[in-house]
């Protein structure tokens, strides 16, 4: 079995993108989106090792270390906020959460 | 000589400005009024240096610069007229500044203050008029002349009449000089010069272009039509007596309207080019004589009566100098001008003494004030044009000059408003001086010594006048042998009919008015032109100001308001695409993002 190509990982990388947007926009719940964003995060880390993998080029690679620990920091804000809109609100449902409505 | 003239000029400006700026001057009050009369008679002094040094130079000074000479020039004009009204002009302000001290004793010491800076303004801003050599620094100076008219008619500003007052004259004297310095520019253009002699030069050879002169000529006419309160810009002058008596007799004798006449006299040479101006100019003024003397019939206000009379005197001198008699003209503005400060300031006696400008309301003064009783009737006999008083020669050559000049219809005009004349002063020297008092136990008292003694000067000078001139008969243009008793004869046909009406009444005043009912009922009115010009004021300058306001609130507010209107619903409509949900944001985001990459992948 030959080794999957640079189009398999795209493919990949685009189901699990899509998995994470339909995540964003169907969850209600706050964690459940934030999981979303997570995958969709992912699946772009999937593109750049893949792409640094074919091309031969590192900066795909360093690019990926960023978007990791970036990923943990941004986990760690939303989870703090979410954790702070539960205890004013008494629930992280998002359709709760709308002072925004015009 | 040069000199002498600026030092005249000089003074009054020199205690306007220390009045004006040193503050505690000015809260002096009575001090500042012993500066203003310093300076004046020091001026005087110096006019009759001047007038006495029998004159004739002109010092000129570039002001605007222009090509090669200066475009505007500054500078001193003196000559036998000029000179004249140097000493008229301080003479009276001097004598009109002295009696002031007295009159306004009363008020508060920084008003006094301000006052005094006017009077000083205002004899400075006449001086440069009268001696200036360009239309330009005439201007300026004219401009001047009626800023002073408004501050002192204005005086008491807290009184809404006064404070009326002031605007109107400051208006309608305007409305005249918009003509006047289009005029000035008119000639300029035709010329290339402002300059007087330059100008006098050009007419004797011939050199000014007739074309459109006649206009131009007019246009500066009418800049003394409102100053010298010509028909029909005639009406802010009897308004004008809410200020203090003494600024009237300032105004009535030596400055402010006879500024009027005096442009046209020193102007002269260029009016005799345009006959059918001078023409005009002699009939509007003898229709003003003739119209002011009738309403100054049936006023009883003893300043207005004095007010038309001015109006009419003023008549009399435009007519003459409509007829090409400038120097009757500007006899009648130096009698005039004497004998009308008498009659203002002995006026303002009277209201001194009892306290009332009607004079209903006062009777049998003669016996209580005869000292100002006397010199009233010195006034009123020379206004009147009785012999030997000096009123008596300047208007029989004023009537002489107008004969002179075929133009029968102002002389006739004329010699009716002499009778006239006569008629209105002596009913209120009648009916003021003579007759029953009033009131029995009012105890008028005399005037105090500083405004006893300028009605005395004045008074000795209309009789000195006279009686120089009985001495040493007028020289020059004399008219036929039967006008002088022509005059005299109206003169007392007046005074017997004043006499007969309101002295033994053996003639009924109702009577008389009912004979010349729609006269009477018109002069009542002041002949409807107040009321014709607010109806105008109404119809143009209101009616103007309703579209106006009609464009302002319905069509441009209105645009706004739409505008306003259609922002505010369309905010709304959109204002429900925001739920406030973040992941309908997101979704739109994503599905603009599908868009793009349709886009993209099919159709570019």
């Amino acid at each position: 079995m030959a080794a999957p190509g640079l189009s398999a990982y795209l493919v990949l990388a685009a189901l699990v993108f899509a998995i994470g947007l339909f995540g964003v926009l169907t969850r209600r719940n706050a964690v459940g989106i934030l999981l979303g964003i997570e995958l969709m995060l992912n699946a772009v880390n999937i593109n750049l090792v893949a792409f640094a993998r074919f091309e031969a080029d590192l900066a795909g690679l360093i690019f990926t270390l960023f978007v990791i620990a970036i990923t943990v920091a941004e986990v760690g804000v939303g989870l703090a906020i979410v954790i702070a809109i539960f205890r004013v609100r008494r629930t992280v449902d998002a359709d709760q959460l709308n002072l925004l409505k015009g | 000589m040069t000199l002498t003239a600026l030092a005249v000029l000089g003074l009054p400006f020199a205690s306007f400005a220390a009045i004006a700026l040193v503050r505690p001057l000015r809260q002096a009050g009575r001090l500042a009024g012993w500066l203003s009369i310093a300076a004046i008679a020091c001026a005087f002094l110096g006019a009759l240096v001047v007038w006495g040094s029998a004159p004739g130079t002109e010092a000129l000074w570039g002001w605007i610069p222009g090509d090669e000479e200066p475009m505007v020039t500054v500078g001193v004009l003196l000559d036998d007229l000029s000179a004249a009204m140097l000493v008229l002009v301080t003479l009276v302000s001097l004598l009109v500044q002295v009696y002031s001290l007295a009159y306004l004793a009363d008020e508060p010491a920084p008003s006094l203050g301000r006052y005094y800076a006017y009077q000083s303004l205002f004899a400075f801003s006449m001086l440069g008029l009268v001696l200036s050599p360009t239309f330009v620094q005439m201007f300026v100076f004219w401009e001047l002349v009626g800023l002073c008219s408004y501050l002192l008619i204005g005086y008491w500003y807290d009184r809404p009449s006064a404070a009326r007052a002031a605007v109107k004259a400051f208006w309608i004297t305007k409305l005249g000089d918009v003509g006047f310095i289009l005029g000035i520019v008119l000639l300029w253009g035709a010329t290339g010069t402002f300059e007087f002699s330059e100008l006098f030069e050009l007419a004797r050879s011939g050199q000014i272009p007739l074309a459109g002169l006649s206009l131009t000529m007019f246009l500066i006419y009418l800049g003394a039509v409102g100053k010298s309160a010509q028909f029909p810009l005639h009406v802010w002058l009897p308004d004008a007596m809410e200020g203090p008596t003494p600024v009237s007799a300032l105004i009535h004798a030596a400055t402010m309207v006879t500024a009027g006449v005096f442009m046209v006299t020193r102007t002269m040479p260029l009016f005799e080019l345009v006959p059918g101006v001078l023409t005009l100019i002699a009939w509007v003024g003898a229709f003003t004589a003739l119209l002011a003397a009738t309403m100054a019939c049936v006023e009883s206000d003893i300043k207005r009566v004095l007010a038309y009379s001015t109006v009419s005197q003023l008549g009399y001198m435009m007519a003459a100098a409509g007829a090409g008699a400038s120097a009757a003209a500007f006899f009648h503005l130096g009698t005039h001008g004497v004998f009308k400060a008498l009659l203002f300031l002995g006026a303002g006696a009277v209201i001194h003494a009892v306290g009332t400008n009607d004079i209903f309301r006062m009777g049998g003064l003669f016996r209580m004030l005869p000292r100002t009783g006397t010199v009233f009737v010195i006034a009123t006999l020379a206004l009147a044009g009785v012999w030997p008083f000096a009123g008596f020669f300047s208007k029989e050559a004023v009537l002489a000059g107008v004969l002179h000049g075929h133009l029968a219809g102002p002389f006739v005009l004329l010699a009716l408003t002499a009778f006239l004349t006569a008629f209105y002063m002596f009913r209120v020297v009648f009916i003021a001086f003579f007759g029953r008092p009033h009131d029995v136990h009012a105890h008028p008292h005399e005037a105090p010594p500083l405004m006893a003694v300028p009605l005395w000067i004045l008074a000795g000078l209309t009789v000195g006048i006279g009686l120089r001139f009985v001495v040493h008969p007028l020289e020059g243009e004399h008219g036929p042998s039967w006008l002088a008793p022509l005059s005299l004869g109206l003169a007392a046909a007046g005074f017997v009919l004043a006499w007969a009406t309101y002295q033994v009444r053996v003639v009924s005043a109702a009577m008389l008015a009912a004979l010349f009912g729609p006269i009477d009922y018109m002069a009542r009115r002041r002949y409807g032109l107040d009321a014709l010009y607010a109806g105008l004021y109404r119809a143009f300058i209101l009616g103007f100001s309703r579209l106006v306001g009609w464009v302002d609130r319905y069509l441009v507010d209105g645009v706004l308001n739409v505008l306003s209107a259609w922002t505010l619903r369309g905010g709304d409509v959109l204002r429900r695409m925001q739920s406030g949900q973040p992941q309908d944001y997101v979704y739109g985001v994503a599905f603009g993002v599908l868009l793009l990459f349709v886009w993209a992948q099919f159709w570019r």
